[in-house]
């Protein structure tokens, strides 16, 4: 089998040494069950010390390796090289500081992860004798494809809204604020909607889709989304016009159920 | 080790970058021929109250040639709004009965089924009545 | 973090984006096209006609929730395409946006009340 040799352009971005990003390109020998972070790996051990980036699992679990690979972003420990023509262009993701190579700043996602409240926030403690709450596997299915998010931030990635909009909070938090709000077991619809149903959460949204076609875990953010709109809509004309009850500000005045 | 992150910029010209966009930024654009044509119907309604002669006259603009073209371009625009619209209806209004989730295509296929039969319906009214 | 009072141009926009994608194509096909394309003789849309649907009072209604959906539907989503395409200054955009959208309800009531 004759080897394959393919051309790595990478956009790189030393701080010490560049004033913008700019591309260098590595001539680097695969093997067919190579994915492009085995590429880098060879590029790092044999070539180029000084190329950054994160990985750590290299099997879909982790998501450290999000990155822009020809224009759309992956986990490049699930891009195999044999998908790819013979030049193969790798940035870092789209929509964050670049921190050095491939590697972005994380902090403003960090933020925006706690503040929508992504744990469970039950009515009463657990009364089980065993201490553990008990699901049925039907209600597990509500909220299961909305906790496979690895944060790997593919979708932040292609998401216009949250480049043009400052604060957006964006798809990834939403579908887990989305995840806890359909658990049965989470009662903390109404706390995390002071976040979620503010200008900055789901109303920046304009459903372009793409964080769905581009989530290696098919979470699906914008079905999360959309959900989130028309339940904090009901909401908003229940407490509003209904019953004539204000109830933003943030502080928790009542707690209700958590349907979609 | 320096820190001194670097932004990239967000040129204006962004949703060209990639066919998803552009396919998005066409759909959106289809709500102002869905605007422009609400006001179209307005000035009909305003001409329709002013006498059968002048109603006449609206009808006369609306099928010249410059009207018909306008037309066809609200209706392929139209078309493109309602498609890209019920085609999004399961990821906004999944449906579940029990455990298990209705499939996305039922929900899709119903919305193209109401959309079938208020069309046919509608064109039946008009030319049969 | 305050809640947004967005539901209320987002219901407007949901419930036109619903409304006219099931009704605007065969609209403009009934009223614009097919007249030309010989589906219906140009009696089918008579003076008479038109008006005895139109000015019945659950025509008026029909027509004034038809638009109005419609008018808002549009204003929303063109303010925030504009805001897509680069302009940013979303209080004057929202301001023309839902100005003309009012204006056009506005505008459908006269009218309709004028039949």
């Amino acid at each position: 089998m004759s080897e394959r040799q393919i051309t790595l352009e990478v956009l790189r971005y030393r701080p010490e040494l560049d004033d913008e990003p700019v591309i260098q390109s590595y001539i680097v020998p695969v093997q067919e069950e190579w994915v492009v972070l085995d590429v880098l790996n060879y590029i790092k051990d044999n070539i180029d010390r000084t190329l950054s980036y994160r990985w750590s699992c290299h099997m879909s679990v982790c998501g450290s390796c999000g990155m822009v690979i020809n224009n759309t972003p992956m986990l490049s420990c699930k891009a195999f090289v044999r998908d790819f023509p013979d030049t193969i262009r790798v940035e870092p993701l789209h929509n964050f500081p670049i921190e050095r190579d491939l590697v972005v700043v994380l902090d403003d996602f960090m933020k925006k992860m706690t503040v929508v409240k992504p744990y469970l926030i039950p009515k009463e403690p657990v009364a089980e004798v065993d201490g553990t709450y008990k699901q049925t596997s039907g209600q597990l299915k509500r909220f299961k494809p909305y906790a496979m998010c690895i944060n790997c931030l593919a979708c932040y990635s292609v998401c216009p809204q949250y480049a043009l909009n400052e604060g957006f909070v964006g798809p990834a938090a939403l579908a887990l604020a989305h995840r806890y709000n359909v658990d049965s077991r989470d009662q903390g619809r109404s706390v995390r909607e002071d976040v979620v149903a503010s200008n900055e959460g789901i109303w920046e949204c304009t459903f372009v889709g793409a964080c769905s076609e581009v989530c290696p875990k098919h979470v699906d953010p914008a079905a999360a989304i959309q959900q989130t709109k028309i339940a904090s809509t009901m909401d908003y004309f229940m407490d509003k016009l209904l019953l004539g009850k204000k109830k933003s500000g943030g502080v928790v005045k009542q707690v209700e159920g958590g349907g979609a | 080790m320096t820190n001194r992150p670097y932004i990239r910029p967000m040129p204006n010209s962004w949703w060209l970058r990639e066919g998803r966009y552009i396919r998005y930024m066409a759909r959106e654009l289809t709500c102002l021929f869905i605007g422009f044509y609400a006001f179209v119907l307005l000035v009909g309604i305003y001409r329709l109250s002013q006498g059968p002669e002048t109603f006449d006259i609206f009808l006369a603009a609306l099928w010249s040639q410059a009207g018909l073209l306008m037309n066809l371009a609200v209706f392929i625009m139209a078309v493109l709004h309602s498609v890209t619209w019920f085609n999004l209806t399961p990821k906004a209004m999944p449906i579940w009965i029990g455990d298990k989730q209705l499939p996305g295509w039922v929900i899709v296929g119903a919305h193209y089924g109401g959309w079938l039969v208020i069309s046919v319906v509608a064109l039946f009214i008009v030319g049969g009545l | 973090m305050a809640r947004s009072n967005k539901p209320i141009v987002w219901g407007l926009f949901a419930a036109g984006g619903t409304v006219t994608a099931f009704l605007v194509p065969v609209l403009v096909l009934i009223l614009g096209l097919a007249v030309p394309l010989g589906f219906l003789s140009p009696t089918d849309l008579s003076y008479d006609r038109v008006f005895m649907v139109v000015a019945h009072p659950l025509g008026r209604l029909v027509l004034l929730g038809f638009l109005t959906v419609s008018l808002w539907h549009a204003a929303h989503r063109t303010r925030t395409t504009v805001h897509d395409l680069g302009i940013h200054s979303d209080r004057t955009t929202m301001l023309i946006c839902y100005g003309v959208a009012a204006l056009g309800t506005v505008l459908a009531v006269i009218f309709l009340l004028r039949l």
